[in-house]
């Protein structure tokens, strides 16, 4: 297990490594010039503030030592927790930008990928092997995960908020509130929250239900089934010890989609104007604020990773045989 | 294919296969035609895929010209209405589906070929550049693959679909060349690779030889899957605003309503065909993948 778990923890800090490697290599590396793309962004005209804010900005980035000195030092702010100054948001530090919009991306994204988890395999388990069902949830499945994650947010925006006018369209809560612990201001909050997770949720179920069918019926077919089945065991029975096999690949598919869903909880923040990191992407992006921008990347990258973490020592908790690994039995 | 293990009488061996291998495809056809999964995501595919190619010619004004009326609902002149700038929005519509398979097939197809060679070369290789490979491919896997292109896409003062394509390609391979791994692995211990390496073949002449016509369904599946997903991550990019530079596509169309509030304003002609477009071209594709497993795998055939 500690070998397993060791191998991992290799590749999610060589990940890491990479990240940041391309996030300093982006700025340096790609054609055109961020200096001057900024400055132009800015639209200054005096010559002397335009001056200024040249040397300002090679400095910044440390554009006038050499590349591995650039490097290191770069590494040596991050490890300070140093990510930059916000230009949109001038001074505040990127970290505080940051973490204040990650709550809202989390309470989004953590109970849309977890309840749909759980729903889509129970549908898939249950949808296996019985025609009927099959031939109507697995379309359906399919033109879900089919649906780009910020058109179903458009579609539910416009029929449950703008045409019934049941949920709000836009915002983390009300302009009218403060945010306060009080039940106005908590009920207003979970109302703004609702539409983006069900977006969300509807979205992620689909892929969840099929790869769950899929899995049963080829655990259907194993021999332990068949031998079940031949032993006169009851359906329930055999269907109960199948949904437990195909688990396994489920928890590792939910660290393989991790990415595309934290894309789709962006893109789905950015439909609702919802405050979270998706919104701050888009208005670093209009703001030419390539701090904010990179800070934001580094962030996921290490969510990312963290959830990858917890996903394999679930997996090791799970699945009995990378413990037996460890202690060397049942070769 | 793969009882060439009968060597003895390698004269009488040479003209056997192509009976067999005429008989396997006509097998194939029958169960095609038969299927209604690749039927229908087909024929949807290909319609879509004809109205992107010859749309464009019956239209004879630029998609983002303002031509029209502002805020039309779809009447007979302007199939899906207008936008609020009185742009066409079926012109839109039809050019954005054209860049949609053009970014399908640049995308798709960059990670088609790193996934593919990454996943060959490993899988029969094995040692350590199977090691170094897998490496590589956890790694990029692990990568949310919109994000960093969020932050690489945003430095490039012009985009153009070509090069979009090109990023796509480049982040979303991992998951096809771990897929492409496991089939060679499968593949690279049967006696006629052995056989064909003994007969002293070069590595890149028994891949494309002898393993990859062996898995060829796979490989076709493998690519609509990634022409698929190329297609939802540039929609996902554009929908951002980084995608191609005074372009049309999709994506794009989705931002504008959001961007000029076409949801507050209730014109729902604007934002609705262009996701549908999206999820329907996405959405088939998937359901004919289905279908080709059905037909090109005989235990899932009698389901």
């Amino acid at each position: 297990m500690w070998r397993y778990i060791g191998r991992k923890l290799v590749i999610y800090l060589l990940t890491f490594v990479i990240a940041v490697t391309i996030n300093w290599m982006i700025p340096r590396f790609m054609p055109g010039d961020p200096v001057r793309s900024m400055l132009s962004r800015a639209s200054v005209s005096d010559p002397q503030a335009l001056e200024r804010m040249n040397a300002y900005y090679n400095e910044v980035f440390g554009f006038d030592t050499p590349l591995h000195q650039q490097y290191l030092s770069f590494w040596g702010g991050l490890l300070r927790g140093d990510l930059g100054v916000s230009i949109m948001l001038y001074p505040e530090p990127v970290t505080d930008v940051i973490m204040r919009s990650v709550p809202y991306t989390l309470a989004v994204l953590l109970p849309a990928i977890l309840i749909s988890w759980v729903v889509g395999n129970r549908f898939g388990a249950f949808a296996a092997r019985s025609k009927v069902l099959d031939n109507t949830i697995l379309p359906v499945g399919y033109v879900l995960t089919a649906t780009p994650y910020m058109w179903l947010a458009l579609l539910l925006a416009w029929a449950l908020g703008v045409v019934a006018g049941v949920f709000p369209v836009a915002g983390g809560y009300s302009y009218a509130l403060r945010p306060e612990f009080s039940w106005v201001f908590v009920s207003d909050l979970i109302s703004h929250w609702f539409l983006p997770f069900l977006s969300m949720f509807v979205v992620a179920l689909g892929g969840w239900a099929i790869g769950m069918r899929n899995m049963i019926i080829y655990e259907l077919e194993a021999d332990y089934s068949n031998y079940l089945q031949a032993l006169g065991a009851p359906r329930r029975l055999i269907r109960r010890y199948a949904f437990r096999n195909a688990m396994l690949p489920q928890i590792t598919g939910l660290a393989v989609q991790l990415g595309t869903i934290i894309a789709g909880a962006l893109l789905t923040e950015i439909v609702f104007n919802y405050p979270g990191l998706g919104t701050l992407i888009l208005d670093s992006l209009n703001n030419r604020d390539f701090f904010l921008l990179q800070g934001i990347f580094l962030f996921v990258v290490v969510g990312v990773l963290i959830a990858n973490f917890v996903i394999d020592i679930v997996y090791v908790l799970i699945d009995p045989r990378t413990r037996v690994q460890m202690t060397g039995g049942a070769a | 294919m793969t009882d060439v293990a009968g060597a003895p009488g390698a004269d009488s061996a040479a003209p056997a296969p192509e009976p067999a291998a005429e008989r396997r495809r006509s097998e194939t056809l029958h169960f095609a035609r038969r299927n209604p999964k690749l039927l229908i995501g087909s024929g949807i595919v290909l319609t879509l895929l004809l109205i992107g190619l010859i749309g464009p010619f019956f239209i004879d004004h630029d998609p983002n010209e303002y031509v029209g009326p502002q805020s039309q609902p779809p009447n007979g002149e302007y199939w899906l209405g207008t936008t609020s700038f009185g742009q066409d929005i079926w012109a839109q519509f039809v050019h954005g589906l054209r860049s949609t398979f053009l970014i399908g097939v640049f995308g798709g197809g960059v990670a088609f070929v790193i996934g593919t060679a990454v996943g060959f070369l490993a899988g029969y290789k094995g040692g350590w550049v199977d090691e170094v490979l897998n490496m590589i491919t956890n790694v990029v896997l692990v990568l949310p693959a919109l994000v960093v292109l969020i932050v690489a896409v945003a430095y490039l003062d012009a985009r153009g679909v070509l090069v979009q394509g090109v990023f796509i390609g480049l982040t979303s391979w991992p998951w096809a060349a771990r897929a492409v791994r496991s089939q060679t692995l499968s593949l690279a211990t049967r006696d006629f690779v052995d056989l064909a390496r003994l007969s002293g073949r070069r590595t890149w002449r028994i891949i494309t030889a002898e393993v990859a016509p062996n898995m060829s369904s796979y490989l076709v599946m493998t690519f609509i899957l990634l022409f698929g997903g190329s297609i939802l991550i540039a929609a996902g990019l554009d929908f951002i605003g980084l995608g191609p530079t005074n372009g049309v596509s999709l994506g794009l169309m989705l931002e504008n309503a959001v961007a000029w509030s076409a949801l507050q304003l209730g014109l729902w002609w604007w934002f609705i065909p262009p996701g549908l477009g999206i999820t329907v071209i996405v959405g088939s594709l998937y359901i004919l993948n289905v279908g080709l497993d059905e037909v090109f795998n005989p235990k899932l055939r009698e389901l």
